[in-house]
């Protein structure tokens, strides 16, 4: 069982070229905050060195972080075996959002990335199925969890009601 | 002559829609079914026939008036999803709420699990064509929901668990009213045994098909019941407790690959079937052990929580339901995401029913016990 702190130190160790930031000011939980477009080689660390062994994905969001003009995704890992936990967090810019899949790696997580893509735009690299999930699949108006989101009056020519 | 050599005849793969309007399905989804004869080579499940934008409503409300729209998530379990999301606003206020409040919470959510279990298992006897047992399950719930009732006033969306508290205390009646139910509920569970569980035809039916590997369970995320039945102990109450179900003694049920492989249809239904017989021990001993005091006495006047993020997390029926919740310190969240438990459980049908015929979909849908509520929130 590890905390947050030794893991961060194992991810610096095996990748000092990429940089990693941690962030334990906030209340309850700190998290590591890592490169949008190396999440995947970082994931595969994770879930293959037997020391951390995180071989379950819990969660994964997107959240619009309008004010700083960025769309971010926390990654929630958990250890079956080892019952360690750790949150990642990616930053990615809001008009070109851009995040390696995770999906080779925990399968769970192709449907949490098509709701991350559907709710706020994110695309997800090397995703082998993104597309639209909770919303329609001819839904034109945009990403509905983005905060600057409005909807739209017709809908495939159609009256949106409310 | 016809040649009836299988080789000889040239085959097409069709596409079949099952549902958005299908009784097996268990509520509106649609499920893309790629057949080569009558076996299964795709399953692709389109979801979001229900979305209701749980989420985005979140985020103009205050935090106590999130509590109703929980309840309509997965709405056969509203009392879990009530605690979850108490648990997770618990921890984020970082509050400590009276034990009266946290054993009547227990006691709560475990007979919601029973009623919840009763609904997954007598539908899925239906969906296999055993009608009777479905009648029995519904009978025995009703009791369940009347005890809910007399504590709030509802059978199904309570708007009971608050951050901090209970919107009532127990009903006078409520502790004698639910020892006769345990009473009267532990023959039912032998009966339902005799007659759905070790029926030849049941058996036959579910042992053996949509056989979930441990490993490709973790991988995919499914947790709860199904996640159990394919071998491993991996319970929330037990491995992170919340609440206060570290002092209760119950086991944990796994599969055992009675009548077929570890992880087929079979055990995750038996092991729905064993769960009940846990919380019944659970409320027993949560009714001995009942302490008295205000249960309203902890909830916070206004909710203001300091900026920042909580991921909680509780046992429910169908597993492992999560709140992950950002606050930007005003007094409504900036964002709220659930970990639906249904959600990531549907993705592995596509796996589980791959080389088997159309009516084993019906089994295999069963055995999972999704509900759309909270697949599409």
């Amino acid at each position: 069982m590890k905390n947050t702190e030794e893991i961060l130190q194992a991810l610096k160790e095996n990748f000092p070229d990429f940089s990693f930031e941690l962030k334990s000011d906030l209340p309850v939980e700190g998290f590591i905050i890592c490169n949008p477009l190396v999440i995947d080689k970082i994931s595969h660390f994770l879930h293959d060195n037997p020391e951390l062994n995180f071989d379950s994905l819990i969660n994964l969001s997107g959240v619009d972080e309008i004010k700083a003009n960025q769309l971010s995704v926390y990654y929630h890992l958990e250890s079956t075996e080892l019952k360690h936990k750790l949150v990642l967090k990616v930053v990615t810019d809001r008009n070109s959002p851009e995040v390696a899949s995770v999906t080779d790696i925990w399968k769970g997580a192709n449907w949490h990335e098509r709701e991350a893509y559907d709710m706020f735009g994110i695309k997800f690299l090397n995703h082998p199925d993104l597309r639209r999930i909770l919303m329609p699949y001819d839904w034109e108006a945009g990403h509905p969890l983005r905060k600057d989101y409005e909807n739209p009056e017709f809908y495939q020519g159609m009256k949106v009601p409310f | 002559m016809i040649n009836t050599k299988s080789s000889a005849i040239r085959t097409e793969e069709m596409v079949l829609n099952m549902g958005p309007q299908h009784p097996s399905t268990h509520g509106v989804l649609r499920l893309e079914l790629a057949l080569e004869g009558e076996i299964i080579t795709k399953v692709t499940p389109h979801i979001g026939y229900l979305h209701r934008c749980f989420e985005k409503h979140c985020e103009a409300m205050t935090y106590p008036q999130i509590v109703p729209y929980t309840d309509r998530m997965d709405y056969l379990a509203s009392m879990g999803n009530e605690l979850g999301y108490a648990v997770a606003m618990e921890k984020l206020l970082g509050i400590e709420v009276p034990q009266r409040v946290e054993y009547i919470r227990v006691i709560m959510a475990e007979l919601q699990r029973i009623a919840s279990h009763l609904v997954a298992l007598g539908t899925y006897g239906a969906d296999i064509g055993a009608f009777t047992p479905f009648l029995y399950c519904f009978r025995d719930r009703e009791k369940i929901l009347h005890l809910f009732e007399i504590t709030c006033g509802a059978r199904l969306l309570y708007n009971y668990i608050w951050v901090g508290g209970l919107s009532h205390d127990l009903h006078p009646d409520f502790v004698r009213k639910t020892r006769d139910f345990i009473k009267e509920f532990k023959p039912t569970i032998k009966e339902l045994n005799d007659i759905l569980s070790y029926n030849k035809i049941f058996i036959d039916r579910t042992a053996n098909v949509g056989i979930l590997p441990v490993k490709t369970a973790i991988n995919f995320g499914v947790s709860g019941p199904n996640l159990r039945a394919s071998g491993i102990k991996w319970d929330i109450r037990k491995d992170d407790p919340y609440s206060v179900y570290s002092k209760f003694d119950f086991d944990i049920p796994v599969g055992k690959g009675t009548h077929g492989t570890v992880g087929d249809s079979w055990d995750r239904y038996f092991v729905r079937i064993l769960e009940m017989e846990e919380s019944l021990k659970i409320i027993e001993q949560a009714l001995d052990q009942l302490p008295d005091g205000d249960v309203q006495s902890a909830i916070p006047k206004r909710i203001k929580p300091n900026a920042g993020h909580v991921y909680g997390r509780v046992e429910n029926p169908r597993g492992e339901l999560g709140y992950f919740i950002i606050s930007d310190g005003s007094t409504t969240p900036y964002r709220v995401k659930v970990r639906a438990p249904s959600f990531v459980t549907l993705q592995i049908l596509g796996e589980l029913c791959k080389g088997y015929m159309i009516a084993d979909v019906i089994t295999i849908l069963g055995s999972i016990d999704i509900v759309l509520g909270e697949i599409d929130r």
